[in-house]
């Protein structure tokens, strides 16, 4: 059986981890509480551009070095941004444990060269380049700034090529001194860790990290104004869009709500990918490409989505068919049947999902770094087998007649959206 | 600690008389098990102007078998927790899952019923064939997908190059009897494989397989051949916001003796942060975000395909940094690129261990393309005894040469006759 331990080092840096000796990986993760939703204006995007830039060499390390040795160490290694965490991980052999560590722990007080940060800050424009010819065409970013507002939890999470050409390599570094000290950062493992090894090394390789002084904040945002290259129009013009893409928003429970388990239960009832109630009215009746409903949690909100790909000649009779699907829901309830399937495909998901090292790791780390939390996987299938059919009435009723928010991206659009 | 490596592998290979073979990978350290089941029914098996009909037949399949209605197929599969798929390639139409392992018998049940008992209602055909079509249309929308899409028909033929989606003018032509007749002459035990890895009881799941299949009948009939497509440049105009480049050219097929020297001169150009094409066009240049390279080897033919996505002023010179870094692969190889290579292949080996839906995956392919089963630590040894000299000898005999390449975006590249005459 796994073993949770958690400690928390002298310069604030906290390490949680997952361990079981049976396992053929291990997996580390620095969690850093930081991501678009804490970025002004003039940093928008920094937070990604930073993730690019951290792989860019360090005082000891150029940045082919840095490549070459995640390279040397096998395994897979990665980094990504959302709105609220900046996260570097590698699932490796467990021989290479303080290899990875020591390699992952240097990377994190990177050099940030304004050589680098130029290159690099081409790379940057060409993935946002690279997004604007992919369905939806944007209309996640922009329905979350329509809903949200363009900044905190809506602001978009690779900037706009505006700001990435504006930003300086000054604004990224004082960004990182107030994001990237020891107290805003967990160090997650899971899997065949050597858990005592790893906080003796960590302590010493970060004991320097709490030197790091934190610049004055930024001058607050002109609210009156949108953020440079933020537009609100609820129509996203793709000329080239062979199909019609609508995107909704409204509220779900965040991700310290209990409600969260039911709110997914309900979701995946409505609208999951394969056996929902929209399946089968949508999908398995060829009227739409996709139909898919689910909720997304935040620390301290939530955002219910549903998004709708069809022909656009098709998209006005898809909507209303989506609407009458969720009010039928809200008239009868679901059957304690429907809610059975739901939780057999909830409860076998999370067991195959958790079978990985690496799975386990995105999970202890995020629920350490976010909630401060450690929930075991059979807690977890407790929480969904404890959810009846009353309670996904209450959440539907609490959530699914909010009003909601919308953006269509598609080449002639027909209707104006709500 | 203890240091984790391959595991003694005890794969059982049953072959039946109908010409069905199973595979059987006992993981009893897993939780989960993983079966797949894959019948010669794929694209290059489907007749003249009916693209499509191959994916069609996959998903109606699904649409109610034996005892079941197409609601209760669903129900099973949710309430089994599978996490299923089903799908076309060029040659194979494979169903497949991963599950908790206690579910793996009433699995095996239900897809029988799927793939030997299916309803094909006909009153169903419409809903099914406005679903594919929905899947063509939403290629068109996916710059990198079509591009793709167009390469490998230029590269491996008309045939074997067909689209896995099929085509608007197929799928308007299909009709029900095409579908019944695809299904008798394709489905069939002849030339199938079924893989079975995880945590499960090896007799009591043989003899399953054995009781649910063994008494399943039908010989294949031979599908024609084509050659290979033509070096050539295509060019697809699109006001888009980067250019997207796809190339390809000529390697060995699958189970052919020099196929890991290709597929190690793949590798340290594209695996990895610190691959050359990683390197030297991202990381040195900026020039894109995404470029890469990958082996396509199929039984018969073989190919390397290329990608880049980047915005119209730079495609060009991404494109010529690109080819010249595959070029100058044969101007030799630093003994730290092949050592990566083999810790990389070494590592995902061992961690393919926790997943018994990537050795089922594994076992179909290497039964398909090899016709026997590769172990994995058969697959290490191999790759461990890889040499640089032998690499850079079998990239200088097969030079990369007659490319193929599609781009779509603002305007054309060059490309210039000795790369792709």
């Amino acid at each position: 059986m796994s073993t949770f331990r958690h400690a928390t080092l002298s310069n604030g840096l906290k390490i949680a981890a997952e361990i079981d000796p049976r396992g053929y990986s291990a997996s580390f993760g620095y969690f850093v509480r930081t991501g678009s939703r804490d970025e002004t204006d003039i940093e928008s995007g920094c937070s990604h551009f930073l993730e690019h830039m951290m792989f860019k060499g360090t005082a000891k390390r150029s940045a082919a070095d840095v490549n070459r040795e995640l390279d040397e160490l096998g395994g897979n290694s990665n980094a990504f941004t959302s709105e609220e965490q900046t996260v570097y991980y590698a699932t490796v052999l467990p021989k290479y444990q303080d290899r990875i560590i020591d390699l992952l722990s240097d990377m994190m007080r990177p050099s940030l060269r304004q050589e680098d940060f130029d290159t690099e800050r081409k790379v940057i424009l060409e993935e946002i380049a690279k997004y604007e010819d992919q369905p939806p065409f944007g209309a996640f970013e922009r329905v979350m700034e329509r809903y949200f507002g363009p900044r905190g939890i809506g602001r978009r999470i690779l900037g706009t090529s505006e700001s990435i050409v504006d930003m300086s390599r000054q604004t990224m570094y004082d960004y990182f001194t107030r994001r990237y000290a020891p107290g805003n950062i967990v160090l997650a493992a899971a899997g065949n860790v050597d858990f005592d090894g790893l906080v003796a090394m960590v302590e010493r390789l970060t004991s320097h990290w709490g030197d790091l002084v934190a610049a004055p904040a930024p001058p607050p945002d002109d609210a009156s104004a949108l953020p440079v290259g933020i537009a609100t129009d609820p129509l996203i013009s793709s000329p080239d869009a062979a199909q019609a893409y609508l995107v909704q928003i409204g509220p779900a429970p965040g991700g310290n709500d209990l409600d969260r388990y039911p709110a997914r239960l309900l979701s995946s009832i409505l609208g999951d990918d394969s056996g929902s109630r929209l399946f089968w009215e949508l999908i398995d009746t060829g009227r739409a490409e996709s139909c898919s409903l689910w909720t997304q949690e935040f620390m301290d909100v939530g955002a219910l989505f549903t998004m709708l790909v069809c022909d656009p000649d098709d998209l006005s009779s898809n909507r209303r068919i989506v609407e009458k699907t969720i009010k039928r829901l809200l008239r009868d309830g679901v059957s304690q049947e429907e809610l059975d399937q739901a939780i057999n495909k909830a409860v076998a998901g999370c067991i195959m999902s958790n079978e990985r090292p690496s799975n386990r790791m995105f999970e202890v780390g995020s629920d350490w770094q976010l909630r401060g939390e450690y929930t075991d996987l059979d807690k977890v299938l407790e929480r969904y087998r404890g959810v009846n059919v009353d309670e996904i009435g209450r959440i539907a009723d609490k959530y699914l007649t909010e009003a909601t928010v919308e953006t269509l991206a598609t080449a002639e659009p027909l209707t104006q959206p709500t | 600690m203890n240091t984790p490596t391959i595991t003694d592998e005890n794969i059982r290979v049953i072959s039946l008389p109908n010409g069905l073979t199973i595979l059987a990978q006992p993981m009893p350290w897993l939780r989960t098990a993983a079966f797949a089941l894959a019948v010669r029914a794929g694209v290059e098996c489907e007749p003249e102007g009916r693209g499509g009909l191959a994916g069609l037949l996959c998903e109606m399949a699904q649409r109610g078998a034996g005892p079941y209605s197409s609601r209760d197929v669903v129900a099973l599969q949710d309430n089994l927790g599978l996490d299923h798929s089903a799908g076309v390639s060029s040659a194979l139409a494979s169903f497949g899952a991963a599950m908790p392992g206690q579910s793996l018998p009433d699995a095996l049940r239900l897809y029988a019923e799927i793939i030997r008992r299916p309803h094909l209602p006909g009153d169903q055909l419409d809903d099914a064939l406005m679903g594919a079509m929905q899947e063509v249309r939403a290629i068109k929308d996916e710059p990198t997908q079509q591009v793709i899409l167009r390469l490998k028909k230029m590269q491996y033929g008309p045939r074997a190059g067909r689209p896995n989606c099929g085509d608007e003018a197929g799928l308007n032509a299909i009709e029900m009897k095409d579908v019944n007749q695809f299904y008798d002459q394709r489905y069939r035990p002849e030339g199938a494989i079924m893989a079975i890895a995880g945590n499960f009881d090896v007799e009591q799941i043989i003899g399953l397989a054995e009781e649910l299949f063994g008494d399943w009948k039908g010989a294949l009939i031979e599908i024609p051949r084509d050659a290979s497509g033509l070096p050539g440049y295509e060019h697809i105009q699109q006001d888009s916001s980067q250019t997207h480049i796809a190339f390809s050219f000529d390697a060995v097929p699958l189970g052919d003796p020099n196929y890991y020297l290709m597929r190690a001169g793949v590798g340290i150009l594209s695996d990895g942060m610190s691959s050359r094409l990683f390197d030297r066009v991202r990381e040195q240049r900026g020039l894109c975000y995404t470029v890469s390279l990958s082996a396509h080897s199929m039984q018969d033919r073989g190919a390397i395909i290329g990608y880049a996505g980047t915005t119209p002023e730079r495609a060009q010179e991404t494109l010529d940094v690109t080819m010249r870094e595959i070029e100058a692969l044969v101007d030799g190889i630093e003994p730290g690129e092949l050592e990566r290579l083999k810790v990389r292949v070494q590592s995902s080996l061992i961690m393919e261990q926790e997943s018994s839906w990537s050795r089922v995956s594994s076992l179909i392919s290497d039964w398909y393309h090899r016709g026997r089963v590769v172990t994995m630590a058969e697959l290490e040894q191999r790759i461990e005894s890889l040499r640089i000299d032998s690499i850079v000898e079998y990239w200088k005999s097969n030079p990369p040469k007659g490319y193929r390449v599609v781009t779509l975006g603002q305007k054309p590249l060059v490309i210039p006759p000795s790369r792709n005459g």
